[in-house]
Formats: C-alpha cells, sequence, structure tokens
C-alpha cells in the first residue's frame, strides 16, 4: 500500500512535457496552484480540468498512475471536505440530529470547490515531479533561485538535499514496508484498536527507520564524497538548462491560461 | 613506485562510553604495508572486523591514517589540498549500490563525478557513454536505478567510478548483497576493465572466487596482513586459511582432501578445469 504514494516519484517516458525545461515545468506548477485560489465559480475549475487533462495527456503519465498517487491523501481530503461541509455558516439545506449539525447551501458549495482545489493542487504538482528527474528538477531550481545567491543563500546545498531527498522516498518507503512485515511476523498488531493505539503501535517503526535513514545519509554522503561532490562551486553541467522553441511556446501558453482561467473564475 | 603505497598504516577508533568519554581504542589497522604496481589486480581478504575496509578507505582519502603514510599516485593522503587529486586517481565503489547512486536515471549517476570535476559538457556525455558500454549497461542508460538489479545497480556504481578516469579503482566488498548471478556480473565487468583498460583494480571481498584470477592477494587479519602472494600460493595453505576464519572455493579444498588421503595432487588448484586435467594426467600415468 505504501508503495502505491507516487507523489515525488518520476515516470519514465519520453514526452513534451517530460523534454520541457524544469524551469518552466516549475513557473507552470506554481502558476497553475496560484490560479487555483482565484476562482469563485465553477468556469475557473472547468479552464483548469481541461487545462490538466490536456498537460496529462501531453505527458503520457497513464491517468490510472496519478489517480493512485491520490489515494495517500484521501484521508486529509475527507476531513477538509466534512469540516467544510458542516462548519459553513448560511442558508440551511438539511437539517440532522433536531438541528445540532446542518448542512449549508455555502458549506455544500465550499466543500466541493475545496476538494476540487485539493485534488488539482496534488495532480498538478505531481505532474511537475512525474515529469522531471530529481536531478533535472534541482537544476531548475537552482537557476531559478540563483539571484537569492547574493544574499548568500545556499540555493545549491538546498537544491542538492531536495533532489536527495526525493530520491530516498521510494528506498525508504520500501524500507518502512520491511519492516512494518518483520514487526508484524512477530505478532505486532498495526491494524486494531483506536487512533491512539494505533498511533503508538507507529512508534516502533520510526524508531529502527529513523537510525536506517541516517545511516543511509552517512554512507551516501561518503559516496559522494569519494565521487570529489565539494558543493557547487566548479561544477559543471551534464544536462546545461537551455530554453527551446517549446519552452517559449510553453511559457506563452501558461500565460494564456493563466489570465484566461483567473477572468474566467471570476466572472 | 606504485600507484598506492603504504608504509606501517596505523588506523585507531576511539571507544567512547554513552557520556562520550574515551574509554579506550581499537586498532582496526595495525601496521600495514604494501605496494601495488599500476595495472595489477589486487585482491584483499578477510573476515568480518579483520580491518580490510578500513584499509580499504585509506586508499581513497576517506580515512587518514593514525601512525604511517599512504601514497596515491605519488601524493600524500593527508595533504588537504591533493585530496580531490587523489579521489580523481582513485575511484571507490561500495559495498550498498542503492546508498552510492545519486541520480535517479543511470546516466546522470554516471555523469555526477564528472560534473564534480568540472568536465565540459561534451565530453561528459562522451564519458558517460563509454563507461557504460564498458559495463555492459549501455542500454540501460535512460532507466531508473531503484528498477535494476543489484548487480546492474553495482555497474553502475562502477561505471560512475569509470566516467572520472580513475588510474585505480577501490571496490569494497562490491559483490557483499548479490545474489550469484550479480555477483559474477560484477566481477567479469572489473576483470574486464583490468585486462582491457588496464585499470588497477584493488578488490576487497570474502569471497574466495573473486579472487581466483588476482595478481596478488593479501589477507588480513586483525588489522595486519597475515598472508600475501598469488592465490596459488594462498590457496596452496589451507590450514591457514581455516585458521584465519576463511572458506576455501570447493574445488581448492576437494583437492586439498584427496591429497591428504595420498592422492598425488600439486598444491592450489583454483579451477574445476585444473582439477578435471590434473586427475585425467594421474589416470594415464596408472594405465
Amino acid at each position: 500500500m505504501l508503495r502505491d504514494i507516487t507523489i515525488g516519484q518520476y515516470y519514465q517516458t519520453d514526452s513534451v512535457i517530460h523534454r520541457l525545461d524544469p524551469r518552466v515545468k516549475l513557473a507552470g506548477t506554481l502558476l497553475f496552484i496560484v490560479s487555483l485560489f482565484f476562482f469563485q465559480n465553477i468556469g475557473g475549475y472547468l479552464a483548469a480540468a481541461l487545462f490538466l487533462a490536456l498537460v496529462i495527456r501531453l505527458s503520457k503519465v497513464p491517468f490510472r498512475y496519478i489517480v493512485r498517487g491520490m489515494r495517500a491523501i484521501l484521508f486529509v481530503l475527507l476531513i477538509t471536505v466534512t469540516f467544510n461541509l458542516f462548519l459553513t455558516p448560511g442558508r440551511t439545506l438539511v437539517e440532522l440530529f433536531g438541528g445540532h449539525v446542518r448542512i449549508t447551501y455555502e458549506g455544500l458549495k465550499m466543500a466541493f470547490f475545496i476538494a476540487l482545489r485539493l485534488a488539482f493542487l496534488i495532480v498538478g504538482s505531481s505532474i511537475m515531479t512525474l515529469t522531471t528527474t530529481p536531478n533535472h528538477l534541482t537544476d531548475g531550481l537552482e537557476r531559478a533561485l540563483r539571484p537569492l545567491k547574493v544574499f548568500k543563500a545556499p540555493v545549491h546545498e538546498v537544491a542538492m538535499m531536495m533532489s536527495i531527498a526525493l530520491r530516498f522516498i521510494p528506498l525508504l518507503l520500501e524500507e518502512t514496508d520491511k519492516i512494518m512485515k518483520a514487526q508484524m511476523a512477530r505478532g505486532a498488531d498495526f491494524e486494531s484498536g483506536n487512533l491512539i493505539q494505533r498511533a503508538k503501535a507507529m512508534v516502533p517503526i520510526l524508531v529502527p527507520l529513523f537510525i536506517c535513514a541516517f545511516r543511509r545519509a552517512a554512507d551516501l554522503a561518503m559516496a559522494m564524497e569519494a565521487r570529489c561532490y565539494r558543493g557547487g562551486e566548479g561544477r559543471t553541467k551534464m544536462k546545461p538548462l537551455v530554453y527551446g522553441r517549446a519552452d517559449y511556446l510553453a511559457y506563452f501558453l501558461l500565460a494564456v491560461y493563466t489570465v484566461g482561467s483567473i477572468f474566467i473564475g471570476r466572472l | 613506485m606504485g600507484i598506492i603505497r603504504a608504509l606501517d598504516v596505523v588506523y585507531e577508533y576511539l571507544k567512547r562510553d554513552d557520556d562520550g568519554n574515551v574509554t579506550g581504542s581499537i586498532r582496526a589497522v595495525d601496521g600495514v604495508s604494501l605496494d601495488v604496481a599500476p595495472g595489477d589486480f589486487i585482491a584483499i581478504l578477510g573476515h568480518n572486523g579483520s580491518g580490510k575496509s578500513t584499509l580499504a578507505k585509506h586508499m581513497n582519502a576517506i580515512l587518514t591514517p593514525t601512525e604511517g603514510c599512504v601514497w596515491v599516485d605519488g601524493k600524500d593522503t593527508r595533504s588537504e589540498e591533493e585530496v580531490w587529486d587523489i579521489r580523481r586517481s582513485a575511484g571507490m565503489v561500495f559495498q550498498n549500490p542503492d546508498n552510492q547512486i545519486i541520480g535517479q536515471v543511470v546516466e546522470e549517476d554516471v555523469g555526477f563525478g564528472p560534473e564534480n570535476m568540472g568536465v565540459p559538457t561534451k565530453e561528459i556525455w562522451e564519458r558517460v557513454e563509454e563507461s557504460l558500454k564498458a559495463v555492459g549497461i549501455y542500454e540501460l542508460r535512460k532507466a531508473s536505478p531503484n528498477k535494476l538489479s543489484g548487480g546492474q545497480k553495482q555497474r553502475v556504481s562502477i561505471a560512475g567510478v569509470l566516467a572520472m578516469h580513475p588510474k585505480c579503482i577501490v571496490l569494497d566488498e562490491p559483490t557483499a548483497m548479490l545474489d550469484p548471478n550479480g555477483r559474477k556480473e560484477v566481477i567479469r565487468a572489473v576483470r574486464a576493465l583490468n585486462d582491457v583498460e588496464g585499470i588497477t583494480i584493488i578488490l576487497i571481498t570474502h569471497y574466495m572466487e573473486e579472487i581466483v584470477h588476482a595478481d596478488k592477494v593479501f589477507v588480513m587479519d586483525h588489522g595486519e596482513i597475515a598472508m600475501q602472494g598469488t592465490p596459488r600460493e594462498i590457496f596452496s595453505q589451507v590450514e591457514k586459511l581455516k585458521e584465519l576464519r576463511l572458506d576455501v572455493p570447493q574445488v581448492t579444498l576437494l583437492a586439498y582432501e584427496l591429497q591428504q588421503r595420498g592422492v598425488a595432487l600439486p598444491d592450489g588448484i583454483l579451477t574445476i578445469e585444473e582439477l578435471v586435467e590434473e586427475i585425467g594426467r594421474l589416470k594415464e600415468c596408472q594405465s
């Protein structure tokens, strides 16, 4: 079940979206997310859905693969929706338990929009990580944030840390799975009991997981040093970032989408 | 002078109690001297805790000796300025492939070393291509390392080191976590590098089968070099190897036991073919 989480994973294939400059994809993701927060009617969300569908289609990542990643955040989604549904004041639609709990028209609308917004947000950002290798992503971030170097911000270091963290997500998930199975084989129970009991049962997983993560980190640091890694100074790039015609076109389409969808969304 | 030279190397770990006070020290490496000629295939053998991995880390300036000296390609590993030159001339492959692959695509990982060295972009691509071809995984260049088998991952690691154009590659138990097929793949790749490219290889292992083709073998025990010589010389001393808690290859052991029972076989038989040949010769003599 843990391996189903596709957020932050790379999906290996060759597509227009995969070949785009990571800076375009970063800017695109950011603009897309920002645009979501401007929408006040269904039109905006329709535009966003259309745009997302187009990008997914172009990226050649199977839709099922993306949806599988969504299951991991289903719980968060449900909680948010429930809260919005029951706790928004306004015109009453349904009254339950003698008027103590009620669903309002505004609440329904709000819950619906919040759910859409969250889902789009996750899908939108996972498209970026699914189509960009972490190294590429880091390169993009590093280039995009380069101006911050003036303020002595450790841009390269932070970018490198992020890309390594991303690479280790599947490994650590695998490790968690292994530890859970090893403990289940010895009678550990993760499935029964209330929420607190279940959370308590997780502690024995976290301890070995942390130790394992630290050990891996130490090994990796040594391996990187052995391969002459010494920070960003004097480093060359195997895949330097150069904008091509497709990238400029993508920027143009992004601008059209952003302006267009916000315009529609606020009509 | 050899490409790697160690003189009376001592390395001490400090033992600490829970409060971080030093309670004593362990000598992981104790007075080791060795000299590796360019182009050699060297094997370092030893059971767990014999100090072989600690010694290996000295050859790449990851550790520096407490006492004594290590020179890599004529450079002292203790000099801060030359550390990067040393790591460039002596590449290192570690045991766990998952913990040394940085890229999420094979070719990006192989390019990591040259990138760090400041090699121009065009040349990085050439180096990546030639390295991947040298270890026979060029067709996997676009794959994700997570999807590869252990043997393939370890060959990616070797390619990553190879792309830095080292004179010497130190492999610290590269096959310890692999299945028999993976082990064969890796050893074959390593031997090819030695034969074809003439790169000096230092292979650290506890699998006896892997050292059969080495030019010279060092056996370590308690931080010291207990035995050294050609594989044949080492394997002819079956009793001593058993004392050092090392397993002799089955063929060698069989030949040794036959010899003990009075069959006239020579010392230190290393391969099945050799044994078959010798037994054939014996039969001819008898008839």
